[in-house]
């Protein structure tokens, strides 16, 4: 067992975890933060992905011990209060939110890529978010969610 | 996944001596992308998993006087592809960083995982190979450099001894006349592994190919370094023939296995097709032409 310290959210957490606990099972089984899925297991299907230091990881290939001293963001750390984040809102607005299961990891993808590119070209969307994959064939409404949170537009 | 104690060493003596202490029991984990895969699959079972992520320094990219880049081996795919010293001194490895998998892969899987992992269908391999580069290993023992050819043994399998960490890659200059190109062939989906993948590099000296180097990933058990190739090049006018004829030398070579990415014949052909356009491009980013 190890004690581990992470800024989930923004807030101080310190849990005692087996050494060979998954980020994704810390998340998920530890803290109660179900809004982080898992698909795969593998490193493949996206849907796990949370921004550890700020960085967009698979979170089922994470060690939480890992993540000691460091800082996750997951799904339920964007929204202010009720005010939903930009790109939940987009999702929302613009259609590309259809379930639950891929679209956790679909917007902490896109968290991470406008916040190292805030103006993406739809083929720099397209290559940063290649990995997370819907299976509703929802990927145009997808791009142009991010496109719309990019550029501010709140309506279609 | 089997249970394990997880060691944080602060510094490379104390995780040199870690490693001596629980022996072929220790696993080094780095970005974690490769042996957490296997030890869910509980294809590798380690009693104690021994952290690099506290090591400072090992994550730097620098020239050194000899304008050799030195990359210490956590630097991750992703710093290799954004890199401004990588892009200007060896594009051809920041390209090949820049194919692997998706974002999420390349911010935690690192240049040492990377050769150490040793799947032959990794795309940093071939790159290393075309570049000379030598990995720098440290032991209890003392440090040692390995030129990248001779560091694959097989399958998952590296010279890396059990008590053996890498600390990096160095990789010496290019003559200003050389270029590169790095192809992924990728019929599946643009994040799977290579059917077949070519890193080239290419040096020109009045229109003459002065030296080339030409490597190919998932085309052997271990990244293939095809000399024939090289040999068929060296002193030779950038036709479009003896590119061809070069090439073609590659189908001997390669051993490539059967499987939902095409046959043996396929991927044999696919590796002489890949290899001459390569070529091809490595010339034209050297500032020449195939006549
Ligand atoms: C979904 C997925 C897709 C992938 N797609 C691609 C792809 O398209 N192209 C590609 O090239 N690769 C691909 N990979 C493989 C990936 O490149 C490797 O998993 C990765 O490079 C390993 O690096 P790491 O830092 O995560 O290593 P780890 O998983 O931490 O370690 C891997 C191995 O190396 C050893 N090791 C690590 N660092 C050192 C060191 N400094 N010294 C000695 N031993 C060390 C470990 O003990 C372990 O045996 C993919 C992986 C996944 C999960
Ligand atoms: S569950 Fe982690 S990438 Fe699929
Ligand atoms: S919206 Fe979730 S799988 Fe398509």
């Amino acid at each position: 067992m190890k004690n581990i310290q992470v800024r989930v959210n923004g807030h101080p957490v310190a849990r005692e975890i087996p050494d060979h606990r998954l980020l994704v099972d810390f998340l998920r089984y530890d803290l109660g933060l179900t809004g982080t899925k898992e698909g795969c297991s593998v490193g493949v299907c996206g849907a796990c992905t949370v921004l550890l230091n700020g960085q967009p990881v698979s979170s089922c290939l994470a060690l939480a011990v890992m993540a000691d001293g460091g800082e996750v963001t997951t799904i339920e750390g964007l929204a202010e209060g009720d005010r939903l984040h930009p790109l939940q809102q987009a999702f929302i607005d613009y259609g590309g939110f259809q379930c639950g299961v891929c679209t956790p990891g679909q917007i902490m993808a896109s968290k991470a890529l406008l916040d190292a590119n805030p103006h993406p070209t739809p083929a720099q969307i397209k290559e940063w978010m290649m990995g997370n994959l819907c299976r509703c064939t929802g990927y145009y409404k997808i791009i142009e969610a991010i496109q719309a949170a990019a550029a501010e537009k709140t309506e279609p | 996944m089997n249970a394990f104690t997880y060691i944080e060493p602060a510094t490379i003596e104390e995780a040199l001596a870690t490693l001596v202490r629980h022996g072929e029991e220790a696993k080094l984990i780095a970005g974690g992308t490769g042996l957490v895969n296997l030890m869910k699959q509980r294809l590798v079972n380690p009693g104690c998993v021994v952290s690099l992520r506290r090591l400072a320094g090992l994550a730097d990219v620098n020239l050194d006087d000899g304008k050799n880049l030195l990359i210490g081996a956590l630097c991750t795919h992703r710093t290799l592809e954004s890199s401004p010293i990588v892009r200007e001194h060896a594009p051809l490895l920041a390209e090949a960083a820049r194919r692997v998998a998706t974002i999420r892969i390349r911010t935690m899987a690192t240049l040492g995982g990377a050769v150490v992992h040793a799947d032959p269908n990794q795309d940093l391999p071939p790159a290393l190979i075309a570049l000379d580069a030598r990995v720098k290993l440290r032991s209890p023992k003392g440090e040692r450099e390995v030129p990248i050819d001779q560091f694959f043994t097989g399958y998952y399998e590296t010279v890396t001894q059990p008590d053996e960490i890498v600390t990096g890659i160095a990789i010496p200059p290019s003559a200003r006349t050389t270029g590169s190109a790095y192809l992924k062939f990728l019929p599946q989906t643009a994040d799977d592994y290579a059917t077949v993948s070519v890193a080239a590099r290419v040096a020109l000296n009045n229109g003459t190919i002065a030296d080339a180097r030409v490597a190919l990933g998932a085309a052997a058990s271990t990244p293939l370094h095809a000399r024939v190739v090289e040999d068929a090049l060296r002193g030779q006018a950038p036709t479009r023939k003896t590119l061809e004829q070069a090439a073609a030398l590659v189908g001997a070579i390669v051993d490539p296995i059967a499987d939902f990415r095409g046959s043996v014949p396929y991927k044999r052909d696919m590796a002489i097709v890949f290899v001459r356009r390569a070529l091809g491009d490595a010339i034209a980013a050297a500032g020449g032409a195939v006549i």
